[in-house]
């Protein structure tokens, strides 16, 4: 086991290993659905629980699967837990705000294939984790993917209103930014250690 | 955005279906598709060659079998199923490269499992394999794979190259080359790729004016 405290798993998932921009996790939604600071902040919200359910279970599974000794169904198992777990939502949501079910439109089913969720459980498996510890560190990326796709997105609405080159207009910019965005968190580095 | 090209064209050839992935359609600089492991895992070129082959490697086999099993999947649960046979490959896959180099499985890490996530294969089964036959869809997965590939080897040469001053840890510059450690980071990861579009998007709209 590890002897990280419940903090420093947190602050580090937040911060220091961003899920977005430092471990590259996540980066469809990032790029798709970060137009508007409404939207990013709901998708965020959206993947946040869809990561601490599928985090738990990812960890009930893995203690079975290391029980009747198949590690190899691990990736299978996880992938239908999540794909099960964003169905749940994607009917929770439409049923309780069809507004907001629409302006997420296809990203909603797209969860599905949101590395960070998935990255989640295999890192937390990678790592060892206890159960608290891994809904920490599931709550810890959501909370950071949540946070890098407010600032992007609030960097794009400010963006629509400057010139730039037509060449650089869309994916481009966008990754520039993120880049940029990448280096600021780079000053986190040694926060948690 | 170029996908209207191809339907607007009545049936398309098979060398077509193959080179479109390559350049026109290619997944990476032009569909904007698979983004994570292509920024992940581009820091040299010999991890990015590694993982566009793996990525070739599932998208082929699993373009096979959705294709075959096209007729007998029921449309409700197709996604649900695309993504189990992706699983499968990928956890095969997965076993593949630790057995042949250990080292290699450790540079990749988590991202081999990854794969299954990987947009650009869902998207493929779901676009492409689930509504043609076998052959093209074969030759479909070979394209967009190579393209894949050699998308994730550019990214891979460049950052290599500016960050260690080596490709496929060959050295290229002189000893006394300051190396820019900002493009093994996960920024130049970024900045690479944003210029890379730049760069195609520069191509394409010298090419409308002409």
């Amino acid at each position: 086991m590890n002897t990280e405290s419940l903090g420093t798993i947190f602050l580090n998932a937040v911060l220091v290993n961003n899920f977005v921009l430092a471990y590259f996790l996540g980066i469809c939604p990032f790029l798709g659905v970060s137009g508007k600071i409404e939207t990013a902040s709901k998708m965020g919200s959206a993947v946040t629980f869809v990561m601490l359910i599928s985090s738990m279970c990812a960890y009930g599974i893995h203690a079975f699967l290391v029980a009747i000794d198949a590690p190899y169904l691990q990736l299978i198992s996880y992938i239908v837990v999540i794909a099960s777990t964003v169905q749940l939502v994607e009917m929770f949501i439409k049923k309780m705000s069809p507004a907001l079910f629409r302006s997420l439109g296809i990203f909603l089913p797209l969860i599905t294939t949101n590395c960070a969720i998935l990255g989640v459980a295999l890192f937390q498996t990678n790592k060892g984790y206890g159960f608290l510890e891994s809904v920490i560190y599931a709550l810890g990326a959501g909370v950071g993917f949540t946070l890098a796709l407010l600032l992007i997105s609030g960097l794009r609405e400010k963006l629509n209103f400057a010139e730039v080159p037509n060449v650089s207009k869309g994916t481009a910019l966008t990754l520039f930014l993120a880049g940029i965005l990448s280096l600021c968190f780079m000053g986190f580095a040694g926060l948690g250690a | 955005m170029s996908k209207d090209n191809t339907s607007s064209k009545q049936e398309p050839s098979n060398t077509d279906e193959f080179i479109k992935g390559i350049w026109r359609d290619n997944p990476v600089f032009v569909q904007v598709l698979g983004m994570c492991p292509v920024l992940a895992v581009s820091n040299t070129a010999e991890n990015a060659l590694a993982m566009g082959l793996a990525t070739a490697f599932v998208l082929l086999m699993s373009n096979i079998l959705v294709s075959l099993l096209r007729n007998f999947i029921p449309k409700q649960v197709r996604i649900a199923s695309y993504i189990l046979i992706i699983a499968t490959f990928v956890t095969v896959t997965d076993y593949a490269i630790q057995a042949i180099s250990v080292e290699l499985y450790k540079s990749l890490g988590a991202f081999i499992s990854l794969i299954v996530v990987n947009c650009l294969i869902l998207s493929r089964a779901e676009a492409f394999a689930s509504k043609n036959t076998v052959g093209k869809s074969m030759l479909d997965a070979l394209g967009m794979g190579l393209g894949f590939t050699f998308a994730l080897f550019c990214l891979g040469a460049v950052r290599e190259l500016l960050g260690n001053g080596s490709i496929f840890q060959f050295a290229i510059f002189p000893a006394n080359f300051q190396n820019w450690i900002v493009m093994i980071l996960p920024a130049g990861g970024f900045f690479t790729l944003a210029a890379w579009l730049l760069i195609i998007n520069l191509i394409q709209t010298r090419k409308i004016k002409s």
